[in-house]
């Protein structure tokens, strides 16, 4: 069994009524069944409301399954006695970063974890100093959280996690609200802490260019899965990929089209230098650098 | 505009007073105005006065600092001084048309002020030189006796410090909302007080509801990180009591006892 197992879970969200009438049911979860294993890079997609932040909150034990069961770690996320353990070893970041940290110094947000689960002093000022170099925030630990920008909170976020010593993190959109840049920086610090620490990652999220390097990616829809495999597995479907009502990164859409219309690409390419090193394959001479 | 709005007033310096203990400061408030109020002559206000500046020269904030913190009790001030001249009994010192002003009047007059002017100095001592946070963390500490009474210390405490963490982000907030209805044409300048406070209601709705999605965000987010109240939580930073803070609470008893001992030894004609 992987870190992180799901079988047959089913979550329903009840819409009441102003009187607590039972108005209908969404299923916001489907049969989903997940294994992830120890050290793996996996990304979730989905369009809005396909499920996949209600799937992630299943696995940190903020939500309960209806049905079926998720183990983290081989603990049943539904029993009362894992609870806190569960929510140890898998650390969960969130989409708005200024509603996520409670320090009023960066420092002071990365020990909160550790302060929670009752780490000795002299251990949690170790784990904070080691998190806070893992995610480049080392330099910002005396701050205040309100004068940082958005990946770097999101960062900071991510530290605060990682001081918890979580055998795998759970990112829900932690980009959603970022910038372009922001969005490099927090996916280059997810990365760096996948392929250093070998903490597991999931990364939830609807933006592409980030799911490229995962080992794994899971696309779903109206809470079931709809897509698995490789991201080049993935990106071979473009067509399916664009009626489940996601973008295509642009080269690979390119490719997609150029094969179309007949030229010899080959399936699923996901970045600029793959393109041009398939391009000149076919004779067809680029440059990288493209004129502008 | 409303992010230059700074929190509290610390005023950040390096000394022996902004080192000391939250909990060391935030008693010796407390023992302060407790003396103010037990010394009933002026020998007694010369000891609080010498042991105040001593203080205050220490603690190396500059004393305009202090006298901010007077500004908003001016008015109080004035009444409690005029009522007490005016309508204390006693012997007639001066008599004018309606108006007695009595020697104990005057007495009392003179006191109350001084009395109140070292109670607000005192305690802006204290708000300059400790961080909100500090202080938070010296009551947490100070109350937790309490506890035994089902008091939830740690809760008010854990509280005030996220109130704290988010003012600066509400505060960002309603600089957004307020532009956002500016830029549709709302008023917020003109118009007499009446209409100032109602034009607010349209911006204080929207800041409330984003108040309690934050909330709900945020609790989720400590809940994902293990928090689960003040049991066998432990401390990043813990208040350890250091030679200083020892050395303070035998200067603070030294100076109760000259104040109670001067109170009752020496006897002046006021």
């Amino acid at each position: 069994m992987g870190i992180i197992k799901t079988e047959k879970l089913v979550f329903e969200y009840i819409r009441r009524d102003e009187e607590g009438n039972v108005e209908g049911i969404t299923r916001a979860v489907d049969e989903v069944d997940l294994d992830v294993k120890q050290g793996d890079f996996v990304a979730i997609l989905g369009h809005n409301g396909s499920g996949k932040s209600t799937l992630a909150k299943h696995i940190n034990a903020i939500l309960y399954p209806t049905e079926g069961t998720v183990w983290v770690d081989g603990m049943d996320t539904a029993k009362e006695q894992n609870l806190w353990e569960v929510r140890q070893s898998a650390g969960m970041v969130f989409q708005n970063p200024d509603n996520q940290i409670i320090g009023q110094v960066v420092e002071e947000d990365v020990g909160f974890g550790p302060e929670n689960m009752g780490v000795p002093t002299a251990e949690i000022w170790e784990r904070v100093e080691e998190s806070l170099k893992a995610v480049g925030m080392y330099e910002y630990r005396k701050h205040s959280p309100n004068k940082l920008s958005g990946g770097q909170k999101q960062r900071v976020s991510i530290a605060g996690v990682i001081a918890m010593h979580p055998k795998c993190i759970i990112l829900d959109e932690p980009t959603a609200m970022l910038d372009p840049n922001g969005r490099k920086e927090v996916v280059r610090a997810v990365r760096a802490l996948n392929a250093a620490e070998g903490i597991t990652v999931v990364l939830i999220t609807h933006y592409m260019e980030e799911i490229i390097h995962a080992d794994k990616v899971f696309v779903m829809d109206k809470g079931k899965v709809a897509m698995q495999g490789t991201p080049r597995e993935i990106f071979s479907h473009v067509e399916q990929l664009q009626e489940l009502r996601l973008d295509v990164p642009q080269v690979t859409l390119l490719a997609y089209e150029l094969q179309k219309s007949g030229i010899n690409m080959p399936d699923g390419i996901l970045t600029i230098e793959e393109f041009v090193q398939s391009i000149s394959n076919c004779g067809i001479r680029m440059s990288a650098k493209a004129d502008r | 505009m409303l992010r230059d709005i700074t929190l509290g007033q610390y005023y950040q310096a390096d000394s022996v007073i902004h080192k000391l203990d939250p909990r060391v400061k935030l008693i010796a408030t407390i023992t302060f105005i407790i003396s103010l109020f037990i010394v009933q002559n002026i020998a007694g206000y010369l000891i609080a006065a010498a042991f105040l500046t001593c203080v205050i020269k220490l603690s190396r904030v500059p004393f305009r600092f202090m006298v901010k913190g007077m500004r908003a009790i001016v008015f109080l001030l004035l009444i409690t001084v005029v009522f007490n001249l005016f309508l204390t009994p006693g012997e007639t010192l001066i008599s004018v048309w309606k108006l007695t002003i009595t020697k104990e009047g005057l007495r009392t007059a003179v006191f109350m002020a001084i009395r109140l002017t070292f109670l607000i100095i005192g305690s802006s001592v204290m708000t300059l030189t400790t961080t909100p946070n500090n202080l938070t963390d010296g009551m947490e500490k100070l109350m937790a006796p309490l506890k035994i009474f089902r008091v939830p210390v740690h809760e008010v405490a854990m509280m005030m410090s996220i109130a704290l963490r988010f003012i600066p982000v509400l505060l960002e907030e309603t600089d957004k909302i307020m532009k956002a209805q500016i830029a549709r044409g709302a008023d917020f300048e003109s118009g007499n007080l009446m209409k100032k406070a109602k034009s607010l209601v349209p911006l204080l709705v929207p800041l409330f509801i984003s108040a309690f999605r934050r909330a709900n965000d945020l609790a989720m987010a400590m809940e994902a990180r293990c928090y689960r109240g003040g049991e066998n939580r432990t401390k990043m930073k813990p208040l350890q009591y250091k030679k200083r803070d020892g050395l303070a609470y035998l200067t603070l008893v030294c100076y109760l006892s000259v104040c109670i001992g001067a109170n009752m030894l020496i006897r002046l004609p006021f």
